[in-house]
C-alpha cells in the first residue's frame, strides 16, 4: 500500500518531466526515420527498419531511465520533501522500492507506446503484425529495469550529474564486458585468468538482454537462454536495489 | 503521567566540509515531554533544535543516546504511527493540490477510502483551506502552505504532534488561528512538542519549556516556575517636564517632543516620580509595571551561556 502510494506519486512526477517527452519525440523520430533509411538501402529493407527501430527504443529508453532515475531520489532530498515522507511510518526500503516501481511504470508506458509506433511502421511495410519483435522489446525493457535500479542506487548518494555519468558508465561497461568472456576463452589457467573471471562475474553483462539480431534475422534461440537472461536480469536488479537500500538506510538527512 | 517523548543523553556530531571537520551539534541532551502537555522547545538559531527533531523522527541517526516516543524506540517505523510532524518551511510536491497531497499522506498510513475522504474534508475545514483545496500547492502563499502542512501532520489523528516553527511566515490572524488549533489539541488529549522563535506565542500556550543553547539544555521546567511575577521595572510616560527633571529617579529611555519615557527600576521611587509630576504641573500619560517574561529569561540564559 505504502509502496504503491510512493510509486503512484513518482509516476505522476516522472510524467511531468519534459526530458521524458523530448526523448520520446526523438525515439519516435528514430523509428519513423528508419523507413527513410530503408529507402536508401539496397537489399532487405525491412531488416533496416527493425534494426533501427529496436535500437531507438533501446537507446532512448536507457536515456530516459538514466536522466529521470538519477534525479528522483536526489530531488526529494534537495527539495526536502523527504522530511515529510520519512516522518511517517514508512520504511526507507519502501521509499526506494516505491521510487523504483514508479519509474519502472513510467518506462513501461513509454516502451509500450514506442513499441506500438514501431509495430505500426513494420506493419505498414510488411502488412503483418510481427509479435516476435516484442520478445526483443521485452528484453530491452528488462535492461531498462536494471538501469533504473542502477540510476536510483547512484541517486541515493550522489548528485544527478555524477549519477548520470556513473549510470552511463555502467551501461557502457555492461555492453563491452562480453569482450572479457572472449579473452577468458583464450587465456591459460593462472592468476591472470582468475582475475579476469572475477572481473567478468562482478561487471554487468548487458549483452545478455540483446536479442535484437536474433529476432530481426529470425534465428532460433533456445528457451534456456531466454530463461537464464531473465533470471540474470532479475538477480542483478535485486542486488542493485538491495545495495541502494543499504546505502539509503545509513544516510542522515541534514 | 507517562512520557510522550523521553530523550536521554542524545549526542550528534556532523563531519562537514571538503576536509571533514567534526562539529558537535548535540552534546548530551536529556529531557522528557509528558503526555497531554504543550511543550515549547526554544533556542537561538543553530542551537540544535531542528537536529533534535530530526533525531526524534529518525531522519538523522544519533551518535549516542536513546529516544522513546510513547514508550517505543524511535528507530522503529511503528513509533511514527501515532505521530504528526510539520517541518520548518514545509516543502511538498508543488504540482499536487492540497486534496491530492492529503490523500497521498493518508495512503502512507493505510487509511481506508471512506475514512480518508472524511478526514481530508474535516482537516481542510480545520485549517481553513476548503476553498483552495483543488489548487496546486505551487500557487499557495507561505501561510497557506503552513496550513496544508498542519493538515498533513494531522491526517492520522496523531497522539503526539511535533511542529517545527509552526508560526513562521504567518500573519497575526493566521498565528492566532494556529495557536487556537494547538490549544484545541491539548483539549483533545494530544501532546504537542513545538519550536518557535516567537516567544510570546510560546508563553501564551505552553505548559513547559526547555531552552537549548549550543547543543545543551540549559533550562527546563514549567513555565510558571520559570517566569516569576517579580516586577522588573515600571515604565512611565510623562509630558510637560524635561528629562533632566528625573535625574536620579529613573532612566530616561526616550524623549519625543515634550514626552519622556522613563524606566524606574526602584519601586520606592515610583511615588517620588508621581509627586514630582504633580508638583511641577506635568502630565502622567501612562504607568505600567513590567513583570518578567519568557523573553527576558531567554535572553538572559542565552547571553550567560
Amino acid at each position: 500500500m505504502k509502496i504503491r502510494a510512493i510509486a503512484g506519486i513518482t509516476f505522476k512526477e516522472a510524467k511531468r518531466d519534459r526530458v521524458l517527452y523530448l526523448l520520446f519525440f526523438f525515439a519516435a523520430l528514430g523509428i519513423v526515420a528508419s523507413r527513410v533509411l530503408a529507402l536508401l538501402t539496397v537489399g532487405d529493407r525491412i531488416k533496416i527498419i527493425k534494426d533501427v527501430g529496436l535500437a531507438s527504443i533501446s537507446l532512448f529508453g536507457v536515456l530516459m531511465a538514466i536522466l529521470i532515475g538519477t534525479g528522483l531520489v536526489y530531488k526529494e532530498i534537495d527539495k526536502k520533501t523527504i522530511f515529510t515522507l520519512l516522518a511517517k511510518p514508512l520504511h526507507r526500503a519502501e521509499f526506494i522500492l516505491g521510487k523504483f516501481l514508479g519509474l519502472v511504470m513510467t518506462l513501461f508506458v513509454m516502451t509500450l507506446t514506442m513499441s506500438i509506433i514501431f509495430l505500426a511502421i513494420v506493419f505498414a511495410h510488411t502488412l503483418r503484425i510481427e509479435g516476435a519483435l516484442l520478445v526483443a522489446v521485452a528484453y530491452i525493457f528488462l535492461e531498462l529495469v536494471l538501469i533504473t535500479a542502477v540510476a536510483i542506487l547512484f541517486s541515493s548518494f550522489s548528485t544527478p550529474i555524477l549519477s548520470s555519468l556513473f549510470a552511463l558508465g555502467f551501461y557502457l561497461i555492461g555492453h563491452l564486458s562480453w569482450g572479457l568472456e572472449l579473452i577468458l576463452k583464450k587465456m591459460a589457467p593462472g592468476a591472470g585468468r582468475t582475475f579476469v573471471r572475477a572481473l567478468y562475474t562482478v561487471l554487468p553483462d548487458l549483452e545478455n538482454f540483446n536479442f535484437k539480431t536474433e529476432v530481426v534475422h529470425g534465428l532460433a534461440i533456445p528457451p534456456a537462454i531466454y530463461l537464464s537472461s531473465f533470471v540474470y536480469g532479475l538477480c542483478y536488479t535485486v542486488f542493485i536495489l538491495a545495495l541502494a537500500i543499504l546505502i539509503f538506510r545509513r544516510r542522515d538527512f541534514i | 503521567m507517562a512520557d510522550a517523548i523521553r530523550i536521554q543523553d542524545l549526542r550528534k556530531n556532523f563531519r562537514l566540509g571538503f576536509i571533514p571537520k567534526t562539529r558537535e551539534i548535540l552534546k548530551g541532551i536529556t529531557f522528557a515531554v509528558r503526555e497531554g502537555e504543550i511543550f515549547g522547545y526554544l533556542g537561538p538559531n543553530g542551537a540544535g533544535k531542528t537536529t533534535t527533531i530530526k533525531c526524534l523522527l529518525g531522519l538523522i541517526r544519533p551518535d549516542a543516546g536513546t529516544i522513546e516516543i510513547l514508550g517505543r524506540s524511535h528507530l522503529s517505523p511503528r513509533s511514527r504511527e501515532p505521530l504528526g510532524f510539520l517541518p520548518e518551511n514545509p516543502y511538498f510536491y508543488d504540482y499536487l493540490t492540497a486534496r491530492e497531497f492529503l490523500a497521498f499522506t493518508a495512503d502512507l498510513f493505510g487509511l481506508g477510502r471512506r475514512e480518508k475522504e472524511d478526514r481530508i474534508r474535516r482537516l481542510l475545514a480545520l485549517v481553513g483551506l476548503e476553498r483552495a483545496a483543488d489548487l496546486p500547492l505551487r500557487k499557495y502563499s507561505r501561510g497557506m502552505l503552513q496550513r496544508a502542512g498542519l493538515a498533513q501532520a494531522l491526517i492520522n489523528d496523531p497522539k503526539l504532534v511535533i511542529l517545527d516553527e509552526p508560526l513562521g511566515g504567518m500573519d497575526p490572524i493566521g498565528r492566532k488561528e494556529i495557536r487556537d488549533i494547538i490549544v484545541r489539541f491539548k483539549d483533545e488529549g494530544k501532546t504537542v512538542f513545538f519550536t518557535s522563535h516567537i516567544l510570546q506565542d510560546i508563553e501564551m500556550i505552553c505548559d513547559r519549556v526547555a531552552i537549548i543553547v549550543g547543543g545543551r539544555i540549559v533550562k527546563e521546567g514549567a513555565l510558571r516556575d520559570l517566569v516569576s511575577e517579580r516586577v522588573l521595572f515600571t515604565e512611565a510616560t510623562v509630558a510637560g517636564l524635561p528629562p533632566a527633571a528625573f535625574a536620579g529617579l529613573g532612566e530616561s529611555v526616550s524623549a519625543q517632543g515634550d514626552r519622556v519615557l522613563l524606566r524606574i527600576f526602584d519601586e520606592s521611587k515610583v511615588d517620588k516620580v508621581l509627586d514630582l509630576v504633580r508638583g511641577q504641573k506635568g502630565r502622567l500619560l501612562s504607568l505600567s509595571p513590567r513583570t518578567e517574561t519568557l523573553e527576558d529569561i531567554f535572553v538572559e540564559t542565552v547571553t550567560r551561556t
